[in-house]
């Protein structure tokens, strides 16, 4: 036996667990390649959608990313009132669901949003918000904080002690920027846009609501479309391998691409800068986050304009559907945290990876999976809101790991020690070890896998029958029937119930948090 | 009794032996220069370090196989020997039952070792509220309550100064006596190992040699032990 602590029977739930995922994730991607069982063809349709997948997905890493650089920029080397704030925003995105900014991209920008209401003021015909640069447009939105925030962490990580050497040598902003900002941006910049590639790969509910027709299909969205419409298990399932194929592909690029220390600790160091340039350059740093912080919030401020009015016209439909998306929401957070203190606790490094996995996996592959799976038992439509709760626990489970994973290797690393030497094992070693050391991450884990589950639409779309729904996918098909009040209400209650949701589970871990 | 059967431990490129027994009821210090490995061998002990070869026995039985927690020994490490999320009581608790699920009569053991190292009225205080010495004090209750036969004891009062370290040290005697404990504890002051200790242990280049009374040790040195005292 190599050294180390003496053989414990620890890690036994954990490795469990991570079984448990890894058969969750494979059975499905089985099932689907037997059920193609050879049938299906590429077709020049399904090269469309291949095409529009790779294309808009590189379109919107690229915009994302080029955005992001000057408005990190202009966040790293300015002190300002709200700044803090300003970097929280940043982070809303992440919680806020896709039909809701989908729809408040809508108002902004479409026929009859604000911006088409300026342009016709000024006599100039509408611009669509649909098709290519319309998905474009809404991955962007998801995707500038995100790579404002880790390249705002490359920023972070330039010594400090460089900035006060180029401000010793006297270098203009212009050298500080080909000396410090370039070489960083070059090593971070890389794995920003695999990242943001990878992630766009999947795009689904933007594609559908945003996207369409034979020249905005995405893979995902045609899996979605040979289920509904054409029923050809075939056809999903061939569509469903090339979408596993790309995905893997890109995950495992970004991951190689990627500089570690991707999670949100630790990007926020102030550093004293003398490079600040004068008035023009402070102006043209106000302006990039102002025109970032109208972009990212003005869909918001359109959704809650609008949604106020609509909430009276809601069917009550919409209220039975929140009340299904809260149910789902909560349980699939119990699960998620059940599966991630149960994998952080094995520390055991496939363990880990396994909880990762589900970042490489797309939802509607998952769907389609469980469809081929279910199907010749029961009737698939009758276990929509079981699948749909599962797939999101298991979705969410890689944020979740990531959050509290270091946490409880911190509160391992600090009194493992201590815990064994008095025999701390199992239930014990959870509620007076983990537990109480981790309730912090682990209640803003919960808050991102509640809020993401309430506002996931994907494989709910797949399975729900007309009869049944989860409020985003009520969004949805109120926006289908051109209820476009309706839907502006129901997205209003739906980012709340998101939002409220997040904020209860972040605020009930650092509640009297007794450390 | 405690029997160190050929044991080597190993961590990295750094060997250590130990070849030897400790009689019950015996307090033994163990003193060496920095990094020769006196933790490495408590920790081998205590079941942290699993030893390349040979044996650890306590009273005939090998604990080799026992999980840290299982074994008949108490430990105190030089930092993080509470809990501060946890108040003196259910730190003192643990030392009972893991799972915290303590009868009545239990609970009163509780009170009792607290009040005996002088800490009453503090059993609901998290260790932050209290002083170094009364962290180490409360340590100490747990020790109490523990009732293991064995304890070890890593420094854990490195960091108080020399008045409050005697006092913790005549505190660890009286529990010794009172409960016919076998102690061993690392060291870094020999007028230390002189006031508590019945025999000394050289730990130095790869070593740790057979436990010398301790008078003898420091009086009429070995070669190796002058090497070290200088």
């Amino acid at each position: 036996m190599a050294a180390g602590p003496v053989a414990l029977s620890r890690g036994l739930p954990g490795r469990a667990a991570a079984w448990a995922v890894i058969a969750f994730l494979v059975l499905p991607l089985a099932a689907v390649l037997t059920a193609a069982g050879g049938s299906g063809r590429i077709a020049a349709a399904d090269w469309a959608a291949i095409r529009f997948t790779v294309v808009q997905a590189s379109l919107s890493a690229l915009f994302s990313t080029a955005l992001a650089i000057p408005v990190a920029r202009a966040l790293s080397r300015r002190r300002f009132p709200g700044r803090g704030i300003y970097i929280a925003l940043m982070g809303a995105p992440f919680i806020l669901p896709v039909i809701v900014a989908v729809l408040g991209l809508i108002a902004v920008l479409g026929r009859g949003g604000w911006v088409n209401g300026l342009l016709g003021q000024m006599g100039i015909p509408p611009v669509s918000v649909y098709g290519l640069h319309g998905v474009v447009l809404g991955n962007v939105f998801f995707n500038l904080p995100l790579a404002t925030r880790l390249i705002l962490q490359g920023w972070g990580r330039i010594p400090a002690e460089r900035f006060r050497l180029a401000a010793q040598l006297d270098a203009r902003p212009r050298d500080v920027f080909r000396l410090l900002e370039a070489p960083m941006l070059a090593r971070v910049v890389p794995g920003v846009l695999a990242v943001i590639f990878a992630i766009c790969l999947s795009s689904f509910a933007i594609a559908l609501t945003l996207g369409g027709g034979p020249k905005a299909t995405s893979v995902e969205l045609a899996i979605f479309q040979s289920f509904t419409f054409e029923f050809d298990l075939g056809r999903a399932a061939m569509l469903a391998i090339v979408q596993f194929l790309l995905v893997a592909a890109a995950g495992l690029a970004a991951l190689r691409l990627t500089p570690r220390a991707i999670s949100g600790a630790g990007f926020d160091r102030p550093v004293a800068r003398w490079d600040t340039g004068g008035a023009g350059m402070r102006l043209a740093d106000a302006g990039w986050m102002l025109v970032a912080a109208l972009f990212l919030l003005g869909p918001m401020a359109a959704i809650v304009s609008r949604g106020i009015g609509g909430l009276a016209r809601m069917p009550v439909a919409v209220w039975q559907a929140a009340a299904t998306s809260v149910v789902i929401a909560l349980l699939a957070t119990g699960l998620t945290l059940l599966l991630t203190l149960a994998l952080a606790s094995a520390r055991r490094n496939w363990v880990e990876v396994a909880g990762l996995a589900p970042l490489a996996a797309s939802p509607l592959v998952l769907g389609t999976g469980l469809f081929v799976l279910i199907n010749p038992w029961d009737r698939p439509g009758d276990w929509a809101f079981v699948v749909t709760l599962v797939v999101n626990a298991v979705m969410a489970l890689p944020y979740a790991l990531r959050v509290v994973g270091p946490a409880v290797s911190e509160a391992e690393a600090s009194y493992g020690r201590l815990a064994d030497s008095l025999g701390l094992t199992g239930l014990a070693r959870l509620r007076w070890l983990i537990l109480p050391r981790c309730r912090g991450t682990i209640g803003f884990a919960g808050g991102i896998a509640a809020a993401l589950s309430m506002g996931d639409l994907g494989v709910i779309a797949l399975f729900a029958d007309p009869e049944r729904a989860t409020l985003p996918l009520m969004v949805w098909r109120l926006m289908g029937a051109y209820q476009m009040e309706a839907a502006a209400g129901a997205a209003l209650l739906l980012l709340s119930l998101s939002f409220a949701l997040f904020a209860l589970f972040d605020f009930g871990g650092r509640w009297r948090a007794e450390t | 009794m405690l029997r160190l059967e050929g044991l080597t431990l190993v961590q990295g490129d750094f060997r250590l032996r130990a070849d030897w027994t400790v009689p019950a009821g015996t307090r033994v210090a163990l003193i060496g220069p920095s990094g020769a490995g006196k933790s490495t061998l408590l920790n081998g002990i205590a079941g942290f370090l699993a030893p390349q070869s040979g044996r650890v026995t306590w009273d005939g039985r090998d604990i080799g196989g026992l999980a840290p927690g299982r074994r008949p020994i108490a430990m105190l490490f030089q930092d993080g020997n509470l809990f501060p999320h946890l108040s003196v009581a259910r730190n003192v608790g643990l030392g009972i039952r893991p799972d915290l699920r303590l009868s009545a009569q239990q609970k009163a053991q509780v009170a009792e070792a607290i009040r005996r190292v002088g800490l009453e009225g503090m059993d609901a205080r998290r260790p932050a509220e209290l002083s170094g010495g009364q962290q180490s004090r409360a340590a100490l209750a747990r020790v109490l309550v523990q009732r293991r036969p064995l304890l070890l004891l890593d420094e854990p009062f490195a960091a108080l100064g020399p008045a409050l370290r005697a006092e913790m040290l005549s505190l660890v005697d009286g529990l010794c006596r009172e409960t016919g404990a076998t102690l061993l504890m690392v060291s870094h002051a020999p007028e230390d190992a002189r006031r508590i200790a019945d025999s000394v242990v050289l730990v130095d280049e790869g070593i740790a040699e057979a436990p010398v009374a301790t008078a003898e040790a420091f009086d009429d040195p070995s070669d190796r032990m002058r090497r070290y005292l200088g």
